[in-house]
């Protein structure tokens, strides 16, 4: 299929998400649209898709207009969607959820369950996505969910696939499953729209390049061209993409954890065991496929979950089990995983969050009542140092970007005075821009004498900021390293094969 | 990510209906209620009803159901504003002759006599909501409070300087003890409050009728379910003296004093900042070291309080005795609270505005009745119908095209599961 988008234009109220986009993707080519987050690229497939009307500008289908008024339409003009939360019934079973909306029917309406798995079979076969059709998809990990979803919009017969960040969700392993997926599907002629901010990635499949800034489309590029250039091209101004960090000095321990046993939700060891010691003046970077037991680590670490057996030590003091609140008060900073759940009060003005867990502290609050005026100094002020876009400082942190609202969590933190920091995924989900701003607040932390524990599952953070990297799994650590250890061995400890590799 | 700013999906419900235009939304919702009234008066008024039914028996008859309908939904609707409000033709006479002046504020002195209380409760109850926690127990609460404080005021005796405070004080001790119950069982076993407090209301209502009809506490005497009656040392006196007939008094003050501790509590003080921490986002309470126990058990003391003050202030200002129909039915001023409350959108100031709004249409309700036969439980239906109104926003927006559909339904609709 050839898909056209010609000028489109897409405005909510004053605000235009979208400014004469045109963009064309030609038959077996995989197209990336790379943008920050907020450039518009989502508001564009909605578009694409049906579930947004244009304002302006035309959509053509091999050089017919066309125009959808709802999803369902653009599904069976051969257009198919991956959203990036899956829109699957965790407790059906896969062919159930790809036939679901079209059950291929036996007489007196009966699901043909038969042809929807030998059809799913076929599928599969067709484009090498490898999964069980009677599998129940909530005990699928996230890669095969994403097959699925796959599956689903080929069993439509998608000519045009879109991708709507596909990636932020996977490990490695899948992500280069993904990829050779994408591949395969392209040499078999159809589209690929790709959604994206992640730049190694768009190099590493698309055949063209487009970004989007600011909801116009501000160039195109070649795969060939740098990280560097295409990150530059997409924020608008030179990124630094690695942290200069200065020489590595560390000082006495500041953090230690011994033998610490962690239960998760479901009464299971999460945590198994785990030491760590940490020194200031230094990042330890705590590497790991999600689910192993950090989490938990984290969790127990701030106060949030009972620690069963071993001890958590801050500059000597015992903060194992300690209330939050102790834990905040002792100088520990937290920047959580799941920062609208646990970081920010969405509701709340930029202000209040950013007192979220000092409210009582002078000159805030004074004799239980609270000092508005201290509130707005420290937030303007708050702002500006840590450059968090917002009107104003009584906006509803809700209204902020993913990026913004994370600089919210980190200015709270890192403004108050600390003995350690805590974080757990600092920069999932943010843009390039937000990451190297973040990444530049950890490591001047780190620069200034300070301890941090770091916990990521990306590997390209890890190697940017750890002095030392612990790997996590099963909920123990199965080795620390050195920086310098390759990808391979880091890659081979969070399968929990420590064979080869030197401990410290 | 999602390119368009939704308004965070993990936001309370709460949260997500009060930021869209809520005082739109609310007036609308308001006006649809009546015209729900309309319609019921129109379907249940026998006279309205033979108008239309002869509607093709002459060429004048479809003109004159409509008027028979106007006139009588005109009629209604007026008795009740003149019955809760003024009444323009009184207020001319006494204007005119300088008499007559007490039949002329007779209306809205009632209405507020009736919104004081009700306004207390209310803000105990929004307090509550804004906390997370749906207090459905203001009305045992209260009827714990009147318990206490019509003891502290009719068995005690001393001077007015110290028998009334401590009266209101013991209204809100008892309203306090009867909120601890479920605040504590919540707290320490994770108990539903609104079980709870639901089952904790027929507790209260059994001790109620058990120290009625109890000695010392029941009028001596009496073999009714019928308490002492208050020292008028303990009681919330006429604003303009017994003779003036006006029943508005002191309560309004105590109403107003709430109303302006309910604004610092929320908007002001540190502990106010902890329970709508609290109640917007419990994780983030919690990670920020927001002990969500003391906060449970504290938020059901502040309610509680107020429901008991609430009930204390009714007693006290208006039969200066308890008896075993307190707070019952169509005067269970704790379960009204709960639709002020929700109609106020669980702000001091918007809460003002829904208890006077109730108090006029139950006060109004009553002139309606007297004057045009049609029941009072219209009033009660038309409170219903704002609520519900008030809670379908989305409805009313459709209804009044005051928006196009909000995109962040479809943005909802493009996320699924996980989101």
């Amino acid at each position: 299929m050839r898909l056209e988008l010609r000028g489109i234009t897409k405005r909510f109220g004053t605000f235009t998400a979208n400014d004469q986009i045109s963009i064309t993707v030609e038959p077996g080519e995989i197209h990336c649209l790379l943008g920050e987050n907020g450039a518009g690229k989502s508001t564009l497939m909605n578009v694409l898709f049906g579930l947004l009307h244009p304002d302006e500008g035309e959509i053509l289908i091999d050089g017919v207009a066309t125009k959808f008024s709802n999803s369902g339409e653009a599904v069976r003009r051969g257009i198919g969607m991956v959203h990036q939360h899956f829109m699957l019934v965790p407790v059906f079973s896969v062919a159930e959820n790809v036939v679901l909306g079209f059950e291929p029917t036996k007489s007196l309406n009966r699901v043909d369950y038969k042809k929807a798995t030998d059809d799913i079979r076929r599928i599969s076969k067709e484009f090498n996505l490898e999964v069980n059709p009677d599998a129940i998809v909530e005990n699928l990990p996230v890669g095969l969910q994403q097959r699925v979803e796959i599956l689903k919009a080929l069993s439509h017969d998608a000519e045009l696939l879109i991708l709507d960040e596909p990636t932020a969700v996977l490990t490695p392993q899948e992500i280069d499953a993904l990829m050779a997926i994408m591949r395969s599907l392209a040499e078999a002629g159809k589209s690929i729209l790709f959604i994206t901010h992640k730049l190694k990635e768009v190099k590493a499949v698309s055949d063209v390049i487009t970004i989007i800034r600011q909801g116009k489309v501000v160039g195109t590029a070649q795969p060939t061209d740098s990280e560097s250039q295409l990150a530059s091209l997409m924020v608008g101004r030179d990124v630094a993409l690695t942290v200069e960090k200065s020489a590595f000095t560390p000082g006495g321990e500041v953090f230690e954890i011994r033998d610490l046993v962690v239960r998760d939700d479901r009464g299971l060891v999460a945590v198994n065991g785990v030491s760590l010691e940490v020194r200031a003046g230094e990042i330890m970077a705590l590497a790991g496929v999600q689910g192993n037991g950090q989490t938990e680590l984290v969790e127990a670490i701030a106060g949030m979950r009972p620690v069963e057996s071993g001890s958590i030590m801050l500059n000597g003091r015992d903060i194992t089990n300690a209330s939050p609140r102790a834990v905040l008060d002792a100088g520990l900073g937290h920047i959580p995983e799941d920062r609208q759940r646990d970081g920010l009060v969405m509701s709340m003005s930029v202000a209040d969050n950013l007192v979220l867990n000092t409210p009582r502290r002078a000159p805030f609050a004074r004799r239980g009542s609270r000092n508005l005026g201290a509130i707005n100094d420290n937030a303007e002020r708050l702002v500006k140092d840590f450059d968090i876009r917002t009107t104003s400082t009584q906006e509803l942190v809700s209204s902020l970007s993913g990026g913004n609202q994370q600089k919210v969590i980190v200015a709270r933190e890192l403004s108050r005075p600390l003995e350690f920091l805590v974080a757990s995924q600092p920069t999932r989900g943010l843009d390039v821009g937000s990451i190297e701003y973040v990444h530049r607040q950890m490591v001047d932390h780190r620069n200034a004498g300070n301890g941090a524990l770091i916990v990521s599952s990306e590997l390209d953070e890890v190697f940017a900021l750890g002095d030392r990297i612990a790997v996590m799994y099963a909920g123990k650590i199965s080795g620390i390293v050195d920086p310098s250890t390759s990808r391979e061995a880091i890659g081979l400890l969070m399968t929990g094969t420590s064979d080869g590799v030197t401990h410290e | 990510m999602s390119e368009v700013v939704t308004t965070g999906h993990r936001a309370s419900l709460w949260a997500r209906w009060t930021s869209k235009s809520p005082i739109v939304v609310t007036f609308f919702a308001l006006i649809l209620g009546l015209l729900v009234g309309a319609i019921i008066i129109i379907t249940t008024t026998p006279a309205v009803l033979d108008a239309w039914r002869a509607m093709f028996h002459s060429w004048g008859a479809p003109g004159h159901a409509l008027k028979v309908t106007f006139d009588n939904v005109g009629a209604a609707y007026r008795t009740m504003f003149t019955g809760s409000v003024i009444n323009p033709s009184s207020f001319g006479h006494s204007l005119t002759t300088g008499k007559g002046w007490s039949n002329t504020f007779t209306p809205i002195s009632e209405t507020l006599t009736y919104a004081a209380p009700l306004l207390i409760a209310s803000i105990g109850v929004g307090i509550a909501f804004q906390t997370g926690i749906f207090n459905i127990g203001a009305n045992g609460q209260a009827v714990l409070g009147g318990i206490a404080g019509a003891v502290v005021g009719s068995m005690l005796h001393m001077p007015t300087v110290l028998h009334l405070p401590l009266t209101l004080l013991a209204g809100i001790a008892g309203g306090m003890l009867a909120g601890s119950v479920p605040g504590l069982l919540k707290a320490f076993t994770g108990a539903h409050e609104v079980i709870v407090t639901i089952m904790w209301n027929y507790v209260m209502y059994a001790f109620l009728l058990f120290v009625v009809l109890s000695t010392p506490f029941q009028q001596p005497g009496q073999q009714n379910d019928i308490s002492r009656t208050m020292d008028p040392s303990a009681q919330l006196a006429p604003l303009f003296g017994t003779s003036s007939g006006l029943r508005v008094n002191y309560g309004i003050f105590v109403a107003i004093a709430v109303v302006a501790f309910a604004w610092w509590f929320l908007e002001r003080s540190s502990l106010g900042f902890d329970f709508r921490v609290t109640g917007a986002n419990p994780s983030a309470a919690k990670a920020s070291g927001i002990n969500s126990r003391v906060v449970l058990i504290l938020v059901f003391l502040v309610s509680g309080g107020l429901a008991g003050l609430a009930g204390i202030v009714q007693a006290a200002s208006t039969t200066h005795f308890i008896d075993g129909g307190f707070l019952i039915g169509n005067a269970g001023i704790g379960f009204t609270a709960i639709t002020v409350a929700l109609l106020g959108r669980n702000k001091p100031i918007g809460i003002v505005w829904a208890s006077l709004l109730f108090a006029a249409l139950g006060v109004g309700g009553r002139a309606m009745q007297a004057s045009t036969g049609i029941p009072l439980d219209l009033a009660a239906v038309i409170q219903s119908a704002i609520v519900l109104f008030v809670a379908t926003p989305v409805l009313v927006k459709e209804l009044f095209r005051l928006r196009a559909a909000p995109t962040s339904s479809l943005q909802l609709a493009a996320k699924g599961w996980g989101s």
